[in-house]
């Protein structure tokens, strides 16, 4: 694992793409700040969307205005106030800085440990990039591949565009306008986002990716992602980048819906690393976040998180398990330092017959963080033999922490199968010591304590990202010992 | 009239029947006071999100009973623990049955709370233990304002309780719908020990609902025993509520068998204030029909180096419902605690419910904690390969019911009790098995 080198990075920055033409060349500025019906409309106009789509979003955002922000969680923070943020915003072309040497050395050391090339660092830090690669040609390759197969991968507002029938059919089907506070805020005033197809059939021959395309500023704050596999396909979509990324929004509401088909399968995964909050606890990226994906017959989805960032999370990717022989995954590892606040889990709504799912949830709280599983498996009464397995097992560090578990369990039919487990535990001084006692100091020895404790979860990523989030675990909890 | 206004304007009534200068009143008003603020709660609740009492309200229900009936002995024989002496306190439709109870003062103070609150002796007590640890809550808070009646009991320093003390609360159904609210405290003093077995028990098809607090102090070293017996007519609803405030190296266990009611809530919580305590509830739940059993359970771990068992078992047939909401609470100067919170449940019928919530949150980082939760069927194989050998289904379903409700009977500790039980769940499952468990 270790021998993946920046040569190794730099060549998949070449065979893969990095920045995919996402841009819609906005021309206006920043719009003014609050909500109304007007801005709603503003933000469509300036899409260029149908007329459908703007109805879509006004309906949302009546209902937003009926609604009231959720306070079940348990996380603590100052509500941001909706009139007071400014819903559209025009991507920031010019670079930051002029030159590398200017950005922080503190987040350039953690790009380095990360294992991240330079020419990356300098985009992910928002300096001048040079185009070393050749990005049209690769551009036209990628894109061709795709094609070849038939799949659809743009940005959200290109196909309300180019494939509205697509686009009307799934949109909201999975996560409705009005399903929570912030998913309806979402469907109203969504930026953009990533909008995937895969035809019948295809197994789509690379991981989608949005890591490759974090420049594109503004567009993070309301993302709106749908992925639609048809049947029998099957596509692997990474989200999120494991560099510390120093987005100004404080809040960030997205809404990502996913729709396997008969007989496809979806494998969706995030890190997510946005900036937690200085040590005093101070700043910090809201993360509100909606998934849900809807398997049908045979289908299978899998989500994958790693959550690192963000000053509060809030974030419950669920799979509604419809069609017979279904299966639903969801793999977490959520690391909480500092002031960092996570109330983070799933749900698994079993309807179909022979329905199964496995949770495995993983967190760690240091500092005074505070870490909570919240999960909820239902077996309705018609889902017959429905199978489910969950684990949630936390890691505390210190005495300032806490680690919280809320499962929900909700059983219909006697032949369902359910079982649950948590524990709570520090780390061993037994196993400190083993380490201390063959040369590895304490802070190594955590983190190979944490990555084993870990490795469930680590083990499910794809390939890259599971070296990087290795060391990201390794960087979060730095400094949470002694 | 909403059961919500009748009470309150009965408050007016029962006013008028006690003392008003005592300190017991200003108690009650505030909880009164409360109540009224609160109401009854509602499924918009968390803690009551799978439990609505809207079924039982809607009755129209006699908050004060006429005067006491004489019931003969030989026909509530059949509730006693009879093959055993002990002392009983027995209320019928929430008054004091002076014929049927068998009360002392000797060493011990088994007695009534309506006693306790109003003798001077009992005040210094009353003024330390009465109203200390049950919550605000809307029921608690209405219990405590219509608080009159129920079980005191005082176990000094040094003493062991010489028998086991049994509580009953019969309803006559001499009313068509009565409402009762029983309040019970025990005190049990450093190095005592007491048993205490409770019981609420319809004798007619009548409605009832029983909305019953229960307060537990044990002190240093204390040991405590609590059976709680739920085999009520399926016209019958209970509010258990039990709160137990525990001292250092004191022992606690509370042991619930549901068997019978219509909705049947059970909220207990424990408070552990000193090291070393052990805190142990375990429960077992067998119920068919329409029946609805709620435990909603909490353990407070507040000092360090303590431990807590749960263990619940869960049988349902037909409509059933069961709820479990365990919550284990590890304060940050908790260290070394050791938690552990058991829930297993076996559906028998495709339209029974189960809805379990086993929470932990945890602010300490050397604590042992676990929960584990699984919801099942009874072993096919074992079924087999039982009636390959000549048992017939009905039987062998219930021997295996029974070894799966194993570990919370054998931790009954009076041996007649378990059999009684035992007794209970076999008649529950309609079987003889011509042995004993």
């Amino acid at each position: 694992m270790n021998k993946f080198t920046e040569d190794d990075l730099k060549k998949e920055l070449e065979t893969k793409e990095y920045e995919y033409g996402f841009y819609t060349d906005i021309e206006s500025d920043t719009f003014p700040v609050g909500l109304n019906e007007d801005i709603v409309r503003a933000i469509s106009k300036k899409k260029e969307e149908p007329e459908w789509m703007t109805e879509w979003r006004l309906e949302a955002f009546r209902v937003w205005e009926q609604m009231e922000e959720p306070e079940w969680a348990n996380v603590n923070y100052e509500k941001p106030n909706f009139q007071n943020i400014s819903y559209y915003s025009a991507p920031n072309k010019k670079p930051k800085y002029d030159s590398i040497d200017d950005v922080d050395p503190e987040l350039l050391d953690t790009f380095k440990r990360l294992g991240i090339s330079l020419d990356e660092q300098k985009k992910l830090a928002g300096v001048a990039v040079d185009v070393v690669m050749d990005s049209v040609s690769v551009t036209t390759t990628f894109k061709k591949t795709l094609a070849e197969k038939g799949i659809i991968f743009c940005s959200i507002s290109e196909a309300i565009k180019e494939h509205p029938e697509l686009v009307k059919k799934h949109l909201g089907t999975v996560v409705p306008q009005k399903d929570n506070f912030y998913a309806a805020l979402n469907s109203a005033v969504f930026s953009d986002g990533s909008f995937c197809y895969i035809p019948k059939g295809v197994k789509c021959p690379m991981e989608l990716s949005t890591y490759f395309r974090i420049n594109q500023a503004g567009t993070g704050q309301f993302e709106r992602t749908l992925v639609v596999a048809d049947e029998g396909s099957y596509v692997s979509y990474l989200e999120g980048c494991t560099a510390p990324s120093r987005d100004e929004n404080q809040l960030h509401a997205a809404v990502v819906e996913l729709i396997a088909l008969d007989d496809a399968e979806i494998k969706y995964s995030t890190v997510q690393n946005w900036f937690p909050g200085g040590k005093d606890g101070k700043g910090g990226v809201f993360n509100f976040v909606t998934k849900r994906g809807l398997c049908e017959k045979n289908a299978k989805i899998s989500w994958t998180q790693v959550e690192t960032g963000s000053a509060v999370t809030w974030k419950y990717p669920s799979c509604v398990l419809k069609g017979d022989n279904s299966i639903g995954e969801f793999y977490s590892i959520a690391v909480t330092n500092n002031y960092q606040q996570a109330d983070t889990g799933t749900k698994m709504i079993h309807l179909g017959k022979n329905t199964r799912s496995t949770i495995i949830s993983k967190g760690i709280s240091a500092g005074k963080s505070q870490n909570s599983y919240r999960g909820l498996v239902q077996i309705n009464n018609r889902a017959e033999n429905a199978r489910n397995f969950s684990q949630c097992d936390s890691l505390l560090m210190g005495n300032k922490c806490g680690a919280h578990t809320f499962p929900y369990i909700e059983v219909k039919n006697k032949s369902a199968k359910v079982e649950h487990e948590a524990t709570t535990s520090k780390i061993g001084e037994d196993q400190i010591f083993y380490c201390n006692q063959r040369g590895i100091d304490t802070e190594k020895a955590i983190a190979l304590i944490v990555n084993g404790f870990s490795k469930e979860v680590l083990n499910k990523l794809p390939m890259e990202f599971a070296v990087e989030a290795q060391k990201l675990l390794e960087i979060s909890l730095e400094g949470s010992v002694g | 009239m909403e059961l919500k206004d009748k009470l309150i304007s009965s408050f007016f009534a029962f006013e008028e029947n006690v003392d008003v200068n005592s300190d017991i009143h200003n108690i009650r008003s505030a909880a009164m006071k409360n109540f009224e603020s609160l109401g009854f709660p509602s499924k918009k609740e968390e803690d009551w999100k799978y439990t609505s009492l809207n079924s039982v309200l809607k009755e129209d229900y006699s908050i004060f009973p006429k005067k006491e009936d004489a019931i003969d002995y030989k026909d509530v024989k059949k509730y006693f623990i009879h093959d055993i002496d002990t002392y009983t306190v027995v209320f019928i439709d929430g008054i004091y049955s002076s014929h049927l109870s068998n009360t002392t003062h000797d060493k011990i103070d088994v007695c009534l709370m309506s006693s306790a609150l109003t003798k001077d002796k009992y005040k210094p007590i009353i003024d330390n233990y009465f109203n200390k640890i049950a919550p605000a809550t809307s029921l608690n808070s209405l219990n405590t304002a219509f608080s009159k009646e129920g079980a005191f009991i005082n176990i000094p320093k040094n003493t062991l309780a010489d028998k086991p003390i049994q509580i009953l609360n019969f309803s006559t159904g001499n009313e068509s719908a009565l409402m009762l609210q029983p309040r019970n405290l025990v005190i049990v003093g450093e190095n005592s020990h007491v048993q205490i077995i409770e019981r609420h028990q319809s004798l007619t098809e009548n409605s009832v609902f029983t909305n019953s607090v229960t307060e537990i102090y044990a002190e240093k070293r204390a040991m405590v025993d609590y059976y709680k017996i739920q085999n009520d007519h399926s016209s019958a609803s209970l509010i258990d509520s039990t709160y137990v405030d525990q001292k250092g190296e004191s022992n606690c266990s509370v042991h619930t068998f549901s068997f019978g009611g219509k909705i049947t809530r059970n909220n207990l919580q424990f408070f552990q204030n000193g090291e070393r305590i052990d805190s142990t509830m375990k429960g077992v739940t067998i119920i068919e029909d329409k029946q609805h059993v709620d435990h909603n359970t909490l353990v407070h771990h507040i000092e360090p180096n303590c431990e807590s068992h749960q263990d619940y078992k869960g049988i349902f047939d037909d409509k059933a419902v069961g709820v479990f909401n365990g919550k284990v609470l590890v304060e940050k100067e908790a260290q070394k605690t050791n938690a552990f919170q058991s829930n297993n449940n076996i559906l028998i019928s495709d339209k029974a419910t189960i809805n379990s919530k086993p929470q932990l949150e945890i602010f300490a980082d050397d604590v042992k904690c676990s929960h584990g939760c699984t919801i099942g069927q009874l072993d096919e194989d074992a079924l087999f390969y039982m009636k390959s050998r000549g048992i017939p289904a009905k039987e062998a379903r219930a021997l295996l019911m029974y070894a799966f409700a194993n570990n919370v009977l054998e931790s009954v500790k009076i041996p007649e009790l378990q059999k009684r039980i035992n007794k209970l769940i076999a008649n529950k499952l309609n079987v003889n098995l011509g042995f004993d468990l």
